[in-house]
Formats: C-alpha cells, sequence, structure tokens
C-alpha cells in the first residue's frame, strides 16, 4: 500500500469492558461498530467493505445492515485485525471500496453467543502431535520457548516478572484497566504457579469486549470530524500452527518478516517511534517483539524493560493501556492494541504520550504462528 | 475444562506411518532423497524442497531437551504437576512429548540433557512417543 494514502478514522472500543454477561458475542462487534461509527459520524449504508474475525463478515455485515462490495475474514488469531488494516488499505488503495469497517467483539469471559473456534481436532497436525501430551490452551503453549530464551541469553525470572510489574504502572493510569493496583516483582514471582516458568501475573486477562476501526482514503478523511491516523507502513507473516515447530525459541520469524516490511514501506527509522504497542498474551511476548521489531539487541530486551525504558517517563513508552496483561484480553487482543495507538494519535489516551507522532501496534496471532505490524502517523511522515 | 480431555491422535492417510510405527515402538522420520532434509511431523513431500521422493527412516530414538513448561493446572489424564516438553532428536527434527521417569521439577528437568524414547500405550492402536533421562 501507499504510505499516508490510507486513514483510520473511526474507532472505538465496546461501551464497557471486562465482564458483559447481557451481550453475545455478535452483539459485542455491534456495539464497538456502533460507536466507531458515531465516532466519525457516519451510518452503516456509508460502510462498502467489511473485515472482522471471529466471527464470518457475512455475519457482521448482515447483523449490521451492510451491504458490502469487498469483504476480508482473514482469521490467523488475535492480529487478524492488523493484517485487515493492512488489507483494507490496499484494497482502498486499489479502488475495490471506499471505507472499510474493521470489527473485533469476543465474549472471552462470559461465553454468551460464541462458536466453537479451537482448530484443534484429533486428526489436525496439532491434534496428533500436540494436544495428545497436555497442552491445555495458550498458557501451556505460548510458554514453552521462554527456558530456551531464558538459557541463551540469561533473562532472569526477575525480569521477565519486570514486564508485568512496568504495565501494570501504566495500567494505574487508566480508569477502564481491568486491574490497576501496583504490584512487585515479588508479588509476581509469588503469585500462582500456571505453567512453570510462567506465574498467574505473567499470563492475560480473560475479559469481554470488542473494538472497531474504520477506515477510508486520506483524501475522503479531510471531510470527517475525527483527527486521521494515517497507515504508514503495514507488514504480515505466518509461520506455524505448531509451537513445537517453531524456527528457533528465542525469536519468531513471523515477527521479524513482519515488522521488516512495515519499516520498509514506511521508511521511518527506530528513532522516530514515539509509541509502541506489542501484542502481551504473556510476559515475554514485548521481550520477543522488541527484539524482532529492531528496537534491542538479540538477549537484551529484558534489561531494556527492567531498566525501565518502556515504564512511565521511559524512552519508548510501551503497552501504555496496561496490556493483555492489565487493561483486558478477550482472546482477540490484536484490535485493543490498535485502539490504544489510536488514542495516542489522537491525543486521546488515559496515559498520553506527550506529542506522540508515530505509533506502532504489532500483533501475534496463535502461538507465534502469525504476525501483523501496523505503523502510524497523525501527520503525513 | 471439558474440551482438554487427553486428546487421542487420529491418524490421517498421511500421517499412518508414522502411528504404525509408534504402534511398533518406533519412532519414524521422513528423509527426502533428492536434498536429504529429515523432516517431522510427517507430510508426503519435502518442507523444504517440495520433492515428492521422500524415504521413511527409523530415528535412534535419542534426543535432547529442548525447551518445556510445568503444568500446575489440573488437566484430566494426567499427574499434576506434569511436563511438557520440546525435544530435538539426534536426527535434527524436533517434536513436543512429555518427560517421564522423573521428578516434574526444573531441577530434574535441564535443558539439553539426553533423553531417550519411551512409548506410552494410549489405546490399542495409538502408542504415544515420550522421552526419559537417558542411562548414564
Amino acid at each position: 500500500m501507499k504510505p499516508n494514502s490510507v486513514a483510520i478514522v473511526g474507532a472505538a472500543e465496546t461501551t464497557e469492558l471486562g465482564k458483559i454477561p447481557n451481550l453475545s458475542q455478535i452483539q459485542l462487534h455491534a456495539d464497538a461498530a456502533l460507536n466507531a461509527l458515531k465516532d466519525v459520524g457516519l451510518k452503516p449504508s456509508d460502510i462498502d467493505g467489511v473485515a472482522t474475525a471471529g466471527e464470518i463478515p457475512t455475519n457482521v455485515a448482515y447483523y449490521l445492515g451492510i451491504t458490502p462490495k469487498w469483504v476480508d475474514g482473514t482469521s490467523v488469531g488475535g492480529c487478524s485485525f492488523m493484517l485487515h488494516v493492512r488489507h483494507a488499505a490496499a484494497a482502498i488503495n486499489a479502488g475495490l471500496c471506499e471505507t472499510v469497517l474493521i470489527t473485533h467483539g469476543e465474549s472471552g469471559r462470559s461465553r454468551v453467543g460464541v462458536s466453537n473456534t479451537w482448530p484443534r481436532g484429533s486428526s489436525t497436525l496439532p491434534g496428533q502431535f500436540e494436544m495428545p501430551f497436555g497442552v491445555a490452551g495458550p498458557p501451556t503453549m505460548f510458554t514453552i520457548p521462554v527456558l530456551r530464551y531464558m538459557k541463551e541469553y540469561g533473562l532472569t525470572h526477575e525480569q521477565l516478572a519486570m514486564v508485568s510489574v512496568v504495565q501494570r504502572e501504566w495500567a494505574a493510569k487508566n480508569p477502564r484497566a481491568s486491574f490497576k493496583e501496583p504490584i512487585t516483582v515479588d508479588d509476581v514471582l509469588n503469585s500462582k504457579m500456571i505453567a512453570y516458568p510462567f506465574r498467574k501475573l505473567q499470563c492475560c486477562l480473560v475479559t469481554d469486549g470488542g473494538g472497531a476501526l474504520i477506515l477510508t482514503s486520506a483524501e475522503r478523511a479531510k471531510d470527517l470530524p475525527q483527527k486521521p491516523v494515517y497507515i504508514n507502513g503495514t507488514g504480515e507473516s505466518v509461520e506455524t500452527p505448531l509451537i513445537s515447530q517453531m524456527e528457533d525459541f528465542t525469536t519468531s520469524k513471523a515477527f521479524r518478516v513482519s515488522g521488516q516490511q512495515a519499516f520498509k514501506e514506511s521508511g521511518i527509522t527506530h528513532g522516530d517511534v514515539d509509541h509502541l504497542m506489542i501484542y502481551d498474551a504473556f510476559a515475554h511476548l514485548p521481550i520477543y517483539g522488541l527484539e524482532d521489531l529492531g528496537f534491542c539487541d538479540r538477549g537484551g530486551a529484558g534489561e531494556y524493560i527492567a531498566n525501565r525504558n518502556t515504564a512511565p517517563g521511559g524512552a519508548l513508552p510501551l503497552n501504555t493501556n496496561g496490556g493483555g496483561l492489565s487493561y483486558m484480553h478477550s482472546g482477540m487482543y490484536g484490535m485493543y492494541a490498535l485502539q490504544e495507538s489510536v488514542r495516542q494519535l489522537r491525543g486521546t489516551a488515559a496515559a498520553q504520550v506527550k506529542d506522540a507522532k508515530v505509533s506502532i501496534a504489532h500483533g501475534v496471532g496463535g502461538m507465534f504462528a502469525a504476525s501483523g505490524t501496523i505503523i502510524m502517523s497523525n501527520e503525513k511522515i | 475444562m471439558a474440551e482438554f480431555k487427553k486428546q487421542v491422535p487420529r491418524p490421517t492417510p498421511e500421517t499412518q506411518h508414522f502411528w504404525d510405527g509408534t504402534k511398533k515402538q518406533q519412532l519414524l522420520l521422513q528423509q527426502c532423497d533428492q536434498c536429504q532434509h529429515t523432516y517431522f511431523p510427517p507430510r508426503p513431500f519435502c518442507p523444504k524442497c517440495a520433492s515428492t521422493e521422500v524415504t521413511i527412516t527409523q530415528a535412534s530414538g535419542k534426543a535432547t531437551l529442548y525447551s518445556y513448561v510445568i503444568n500446575h493446572r489440573p488437566l484430566p489424564g494426567f499427574d499434576n504437576p506434569h511436563s511438557i516438553a520440546v525435544v530435538e532428536l539426534e536426527e535434527g527434527p524436533r517434536m513436543m512429548s512429555n518427560i517421564v521417569g522423573c521428578p516434574q521439577t526444573p531441577e530434574a528437568l535441564v535443558l539439553d540433557m539426553a533423553l531417550d524414547v519411551t512409548f506410552e500405550a494410549l489405546t490399542d492402536d495409538i502408542n504415544l512417543a515420550q522421552f526419559q533421562p537417558a542411562e548414564a
């Protein structure tokens, strides 16, 4: 896609976040979509492109009364929405549609109106070669590479615990965060053991919620009320559905490919970045992300975080909403990372980074299975 | 969580030979006749060069411990806590497994330790490849 030619012009989360037992999954999509339409002052009839994951685009378009001429149902896990942004920008560039709605809604905690999408039946590759060994969901899959990383680079349990501590400091500034009470390294290391070396405070929340984005051409954005957030660079990739077959347990190939594409497309350098979101389903994700995106040398990100570089007042504000560890995590968190980038670039974030001009939202899908990276700016850079 | 009961693999035409192998206490891999790449999990072509000329080979059963977690959440069909490991076979490929025959603790489970394959009968037809610390 052409940098700065497409903008996010509408953005909103569901009215409530956390525990929402009175809304089904499709209604969470709709609640977020209606909020985003209100944000930009458009109606469903103004939308001609729909992208979503978790639900198929058909369900969302029908439910909202939209007749799209472009749809994207790319579903590669929690970063799907980064891929939707990328695909939507390309589609708008190509003239396939003008105004795209991207929705997310997930009843992750209350499980209302949820279809079973755990694609690990007993004849699939994960079903034959991983599930029989007792992997009980993300806490015992996503975490498997970390001991290898710790041995290779000397990352300590205390440094890994600092990821949670720092993100809680950001969450304390955010009234919508699920957990706001300060925590210490000792609190993290004394919390309940989930899957050694991971304890409860190093694992994401499980909540209900949703979010929606509306994108259109930069030209059309001029006539709309919100400050445009330009799409400046984009990347995506996938590696493997099997965590055991990840090429190198100390780095994600999908992260590297996606990040490099986004930087190349945008032409910016790391020093230009004012604000960063790295999808943190578990505490090691920001460490892998910082290194694979090129912000830290190999093996250096644990110390970088422990030295408070990503904390409030640090050089590189990271996961400023509190992240999946403290803000919210419905299951496919990528949408909330994008929402926080948009808020920062509009200047409306709860923990606002002063004069933020360039933000990156970097997502993971599955267990290091997929990745999407979006570089955004509130100026045409 | 009922959906995470101990799952019994259901072989497909492409993986049947592997499960036939474990039933006979053999750990079978595949090797490309063109580029000699040895790979896992099974498929009837080389994932490196796409050649369909591949030969089934038997692994030595020797491996090292590449990485792992120790699950502390109760899980039907498993003693609690239990290891979930990725082992690196002598021939190169890695696979998920459990480390058995030793305490399920960080002190007993040391990365790069030598392991030997052993087989656990899950059903009459399906044996799982497990690994245990190698005899000194």
